[in-house]
């Protein structure tokens, strides 16, 4: 844990040059890891310029183009409606990245700062934290995330939110863990006999020392976020139809792949798992980073 | 062993409470009229007074909680809107069907999964090791929906071995008479083994889509286990005794390194209870989840609660065993106790 704390934020010039030198050689000693980085910047211009560059009208449909095979006009052929799959695929990208940082956004804030307090305070603060945690945690989490949608409504907004309290656990434990680790550490002393009050202790001292460990966290939670949304999308929750996502889109080819029209399916499935993949190995890459006796 | 478990069941009791106020606050005290949601979308204002009225909605909430507990306890769930029948009833005549197919998937990951995580343990840095590592990642990163999708297209579209994902059985061959409710072991009881042959070929399919869901945990903790345990002084002091490497490897290392894949099933139930409404979705299969799935989509709520329910007292029960499990494999846990 100690070495953790030498590499942290905020960090003078000859600190974040030998960050910068050991992700050279991290990236350099696993190259899947540069793959991952790659990877995670196509998504990510997708997710910027893609409405911008595709061919298509993701809305658009034409009804005597429905169902062709993959061409040189339409590259991920055509559905039911005759839409353009390669653009809806590209567009969708935007939706459900950002479906996915919001809820991870959302959950980092909540479980983070509950996970903070309750490793920093003790007694009946890590008490009811921990409590709320496990009795999330008694739930198969995609039940809960069905659960939470119907009750809230079906909307977007509660995918978010949905997803967001079943990673709330995971997120309490780790901010949990790292936060009593650091309680009694020399600079939080340091900090309390130079008057400072215990919110500003939270804040300013032990937040940015746990931020490398969250980050690894948030990364490998991006994947899931995004499993998580698209398999309510897939059964009919949260995005209604017209609009281009990933998980609605497979469930709009779904009847058509026992009748041998494969493309509808096959793009959108292979972009969500492409995303999914590249959160995976990022995570483990970050990991690699921030704690290098965790490496696998 | 008795207390032991006794001891353990104690401790489930405040997570079943969590459990079931959580389920309660789920559809009181968010926002939203939940006399609304019982009543339909369809309802009219005095259809919804009368639903708030005869389900005690008009009276504070912790007495609703009261009633609402006194309800779960005489087995009450509710009424299903759309068919109008007791959401009990509903979700005890689909679960066999739902736990089928779990148990098949589980069972399958588990025969694929272990022996792979264990040669990939034994031979460290060979092709079985990486393969090992690469359907760790992909079983991870593949959208459980989504695997289902392309099995079908390929066993049944392209191959023509596998039926039409239309549920349990095709439309041929009648169902066996109910004995514990699982086809499987029902048509080999009465002997039928047609239909027993038509149950597996329908089961196969979405049972292979689970197990390759569960498959990546299971031989990612087999394979760390076993390391750690393969490295330890035991197994050296094993060796150093002459027993051949086979004794060694199944008597002496795989018990012990059984027992973090054991703790790990917990977590792998959690994902597979959940993926199991998505495949069950893919496949038409008539179990709790499509049930569930089905009543969402027409704003039909106490279906839905009544399966959340039903799902976190099977996972809590499911850790209970696994907890149960590790004492029986392991003893000094039973000591501790």
């Amino acid at each position: 844990m100690t070495e953790t704390i030498s590499i942290v934020p905020a960090a003078a010039k000859p600190q974040s040059n030998s960050l910068f030198s050991h992700a050279r050689y991290v990236v350099a000693e696993n190259p899947v890891t540069g793959l991952a980085f790659a990877l995670f910047a196509l998504i990510a211009l997708c997710a910027l310029i893609g409405p911008t560059i595709v061919p298509h009208d993701p809305l658009a449909s034409d009804t005597a183009a429905a169902l062709q095979a993959p061409s040189w006009k339409h590259w991920f052929g055509t559905d039911q409606l005759g839409r353009d799959i390669f653009s809806r695929v590209i567009v969708a990208t935007r939706l459900d990245f950002i479906i996915a940082i919001a809820s991870v956004a959302l959950v980092f804030v909540m479980g983070g700062f509950a996970g903070i307090a309750a490793g920093f305070f003790g007694g009946w603060t890590d008490r009811l934290v921990s409590r709320l945690a496990d009795t999330i945690m008694a739930f198969p989490l995609f039940v809960l995330a069905m659960g939470i949608v119907a009750a809230l409504g079906n909307t977007v907004t509660n995918i978010v939110i949905a997803t967001a309290i079943i990673n709330f656990p995971l997120y309490v434990r780790v901010a949990r863990a790292e936060a009593n680790v650091r309680r009694e550490a020399g600079f939080v002393q340091a900090a309390r006999l130079s008057g400072n009050g215990d919110f500003r202790i939270l804040l300013a001292h032990i937040l940015p020392n746990i931020m490398p460990i969250m980050m690894v966290q948030i990364s490998l939670t991006m994947g899931y976020a995004i499993l998580n949304a698209a398999g309510l999308s897939f059964i009919g929750l949260g995005v209604k139809p017209p609009t281009p996502e990933w998980g609605i889109m497979v469930a709009e080819g779904a009847a058509n792949i026992i009748s041998g029209e494969w493309w509808i399916a096959l793009f959108p499935g292979a972009a969500l798992m492409i995303a999914v993949f590249t959160f995976n190995l990022l995570g483990d890459g970050l990991r690699d980073l921030v704690d290098p006796q965790r490496r696998t | 062993m008795l207390t032991t478990i006794g001891k353990r069941l104690l401790t489930v009791l405040p997570t079943l409470i969590g459990v079931v106020i959580v389920t309660f606050l789920l559809t009181r005290a968010l926002p939203g009229d939940p006399a609304a949601y019982f009543a339909g979308p369809a309802a009219t204002k005095e259809a919804v007074e009368q639903v708030r009225v005869s389900l005690g909605l008009d009276k504070p909430l912790p007495i609703q909680f009261v009633r609402y507990v006194n309800d779960l306890v005489h087995g009450n769930l509710g009424n299903s809107l759309s068919t109008g029948r007791p959401v009990v009833t509903e979700i005890a005549s689909r679960l066999p069907a739902s736990a089928e197919l779990t148990l098949l998937g589980l069972i399958l990951s588990m025969v694929i999964a272990v022996p792979l995580g264990i040669l990939a343990a034994v031979k460290q840095g060979s092709w079985i090791d990486h393969t090992c590592r690469i359907v760790a990642t992909a079983g991870v990163s593949l959208p459980v929906f989504f695997t289902g999708l392309l099995l079908v297209y390929f066993f049944y579209y392209i191959l023509g071995w596998s039926p039409a994902p239309i549920g349990r059985l095709d439309a041929f061959t009648s169902a066996p008479p109910q004995i514990s409710g699982f086809y499987l072991i029902d048509s080999l009881l009465t002997g039928n083994f047609e239909t027993f042959r038509a149950t597996l070929s329908q089961l196969i399919l979405p049972a292979f889509t689970l197990g390759i869901f569960s498959l990546a945990p299971i031989a990612r903790m087999t394979r760390a286990s076993m390391l750690a345990v393969l490295a330890s002084e035991f197994v050296r002091t094993a060796r150093a005794s002459g027993l051949d490497n086979r004794t060694v490897i199944i008597t002496y290392a795989f018990r012990n390194a059984m027992l973090p894949v054991v703790t790990t099933l917990g977590m792998v139930f959690s994902f597979l209870l959940g993926a199991n409404v998505l495949v069950e979705k893919v496949f038409a299969w008539p179990g709790i989840g499509s049930y569930a799935v089905e009543a969402l989509l027409q704003s039909d709520f106490a279906p839905v609660q009544g399966f959340v329910l039903t799902m976190a007292v099977l996972y809590v029960a499911l850790n209970l065993l696994i907890d149960i499990l590790y004492g029986v494999i392991d003893p000094r846990v039973r000591l501790e106790g």
